[in-house]
């Protein structure tokens, strides 16, 4: 802490290193100081139960969230998330606290300091306007992290530890829509640990849209969270992942959802409508109108996911190593 | 500014001074003479640069060494035993599971890891442990192959 505010703006923290590392390398990020939070032990481990909620330490790697047997068993969805998030090797060295504040992406900004240069640099690093929509005043780079908006569909909140002492936010209050102040926390602020709801009957899915079944960043993503009793739905939280530059809810299609039983008809009015907030620009991989259009596909199979219904073959871009279990246990 | 390491890599406790700011794929290549592990894109993307990090692996291109003090590092070079080739050494050999042979070090060693916690594993699992290893010959059908027989031969 002492070392932040010492240095301020040139301070950066790391934990796994595999965003911010590759950022330092094409000079998107130019610390002069590095805080490294791997020694810091209270800022690691997973734990808790479903019964009682959980508390993933920070520096929790994404192999250990979507191995962990309670997080498996009782918050699926996130499990599956943390799976999907790039390779076997990074999974190991990122962390969940990493995904969840990950930097901001974009075609213009994720390149070499060379490209960026060429091109005359966009505002996000070292330029004064936006490449992709010269006319917007601020940056549009787009929030790429996979556990974000599962955790948002849980009603996770947040722990900072700062200078000043620590407060607890729930976790949507952590984003801005904003491509560079993406984070609402003062930069000396860091995540300490995420708390988990107790599950209390809500069951989620996460769908992810990518280029390769392999390895990509997400050019969509869609969290459903739902509560029901019997057949009907008390609560619903709906949340987009790569549309904005913070994930995105579409709460408008939640609240159809409300005293609502599941039936097909219901699900792709819902899909619909939560499409609607779904406005990506041409910024990631894959063409925008294809990505808006399976925003309502992808809403609509993770509704019938949640409800048993046919969700048709799961797409390759799906295939994580926990699905990779569910084909083997078949 | 150089710092003292002490990472213990292939079984030996090694002592290296180093310049902080560079990464353990550097000093085990320029520092300690260790060649095997590759350099590739260098920025997390292409998984030549594997390592295990106390079993488990990791990019060796992303990680300073300062952070992996006292942790048991193994590369390439200390997969073969008292002259005896890895079972996976020995079935990428003899399947001709290599082209270039780039990714191959970071390859073996990502399939070992996955070997040791998944000793008979689908072709499906196999996939799903390498995915963060590209070869850019696409000789991926051999290496799944070759996975497969050091599996089985493990088994017997």
């Amino acid at each position: 802490m002492s070392l932040l505010q010492e240095h301020g703006p040139d301070a950066m923290v790391v934990a796994g290193g595999t965003d911010l590392f590759p950022n330092m390398k094409r000079r998107q990020f130019e610390p002069r100081v590095l805080v490294g939070l791997r020694g810091v032990r209270e800022l690691g481990g997973i734990r808790g139960s479903a019964r009682e909620g959980m508390t993933l330490g920070a520096l929790a790697t994404l192999t250990q969230v979507s191995l962990h047997p309670e997080i498996l068993t009782h918050y699926p969805a996130l499990a599956r998330a943390a799976d999907l998030v790039s390779t076997p090797q990074l999974r190991n060295m990122g962390t969940i606290g990493g995904n969840v504040c990950l930097d901001t992406r974009c075609n213009y900004y994720n390149q070499s300091y060379a490209w960026r240069k060429a091109i005359g640099f966009c505002m996000k690093k070292d330029g004064d306007i936006c490449l992709v929509a010269p006319g917007s005043p601020r940056c549009v780079a787009v929030s790429s992290s996979d556990t974000a908006p599962v955790l948002w569909s849980l009603g996770a909140r947040v722990r900072l530890v700062g200078p000043d002492g620590e407060r607890v936010i729930p976790l949507p209050a952590l984003y801005r829509d904003d491509g560079i102040q993406y984070l609402a926390k003062a930069p000396e602020e860091i995540v300490a640990e995420i708390a988990l709801p107790p599950v209390d009957g809500l069951r989620a899915t996460y769908w992810k849209l990518r280029r390769r079944g392999s390895f990509d960043f997400p050019v969509l993503g869609v969290a459903v969270a739902l509560r029901r009793e019997g057949e009907v739905c008390r609560e619903a939280r709906i949340v987009l992942g790569a549309v904005a530059s913070q994930p995105r809810e579409a709460v408008e299609a939640e609240r159809l959802l409300a005293g609502e039983r599941l039936t097909p008809e219901l699900i792709d009015r819902v899909a619909e409508v939560a499409a609607r907030p779904s406005k990506p620009l041409d910024n990631t991989d894959l063409v925008y109108y294809y990505r808006k259009r399976m925003t309502r596909v992808y809403v609509a199979r993770a509704l019938r996911e949640l409800a048993g219904l046919p969700v048709g073959d799961w797409p390759t871009a799906m295939a994580g190593r926990n699905h990779a279990n569910d084909e083997e246990a078949r | 500014m150089r710092e003292l390491l002490t990472p213990r890599v292939n079984g030996d406790d090694v002592q290296v001074l180093a310049p902080v700011h560079k990464t353990l794929l550097e000093v085990l290549r320029e520092e300690l003479g260790l060649t095997g592990t590759k350099h590739g894109c260098e920025l997390g993307e292409c998984g030549t640069c594997t390592v295990l990090l106390d079993g488990e692996p990791v990019l060796s291109c992303l990680l300073l060494p300062v952070e992996c003090q006292g942790r048991e590092i193994l590369t390439v070079e200390g997969m073969a035993q008292a002259g005896r080739l890895h079972p996976l050494q020995q079935s990428f050999a003899e399947l001709g599971a290599a082209q270039c042979g780039y990714c191959t070090p970071g390859i073996l060693l990502a399939a070992k890891a996955l070997l040791e916690h998944n000793p008979r594993p689908s072709r499906e699992a196999i996939r799903v442990a390498l995915a963060g290893n590209l070869c850019r010959c696409t000789g991926y059908t051999k290496i799944l192959d070759a996975v497969e027989l050091a599996a089985a031969r493990q088994g017997r």
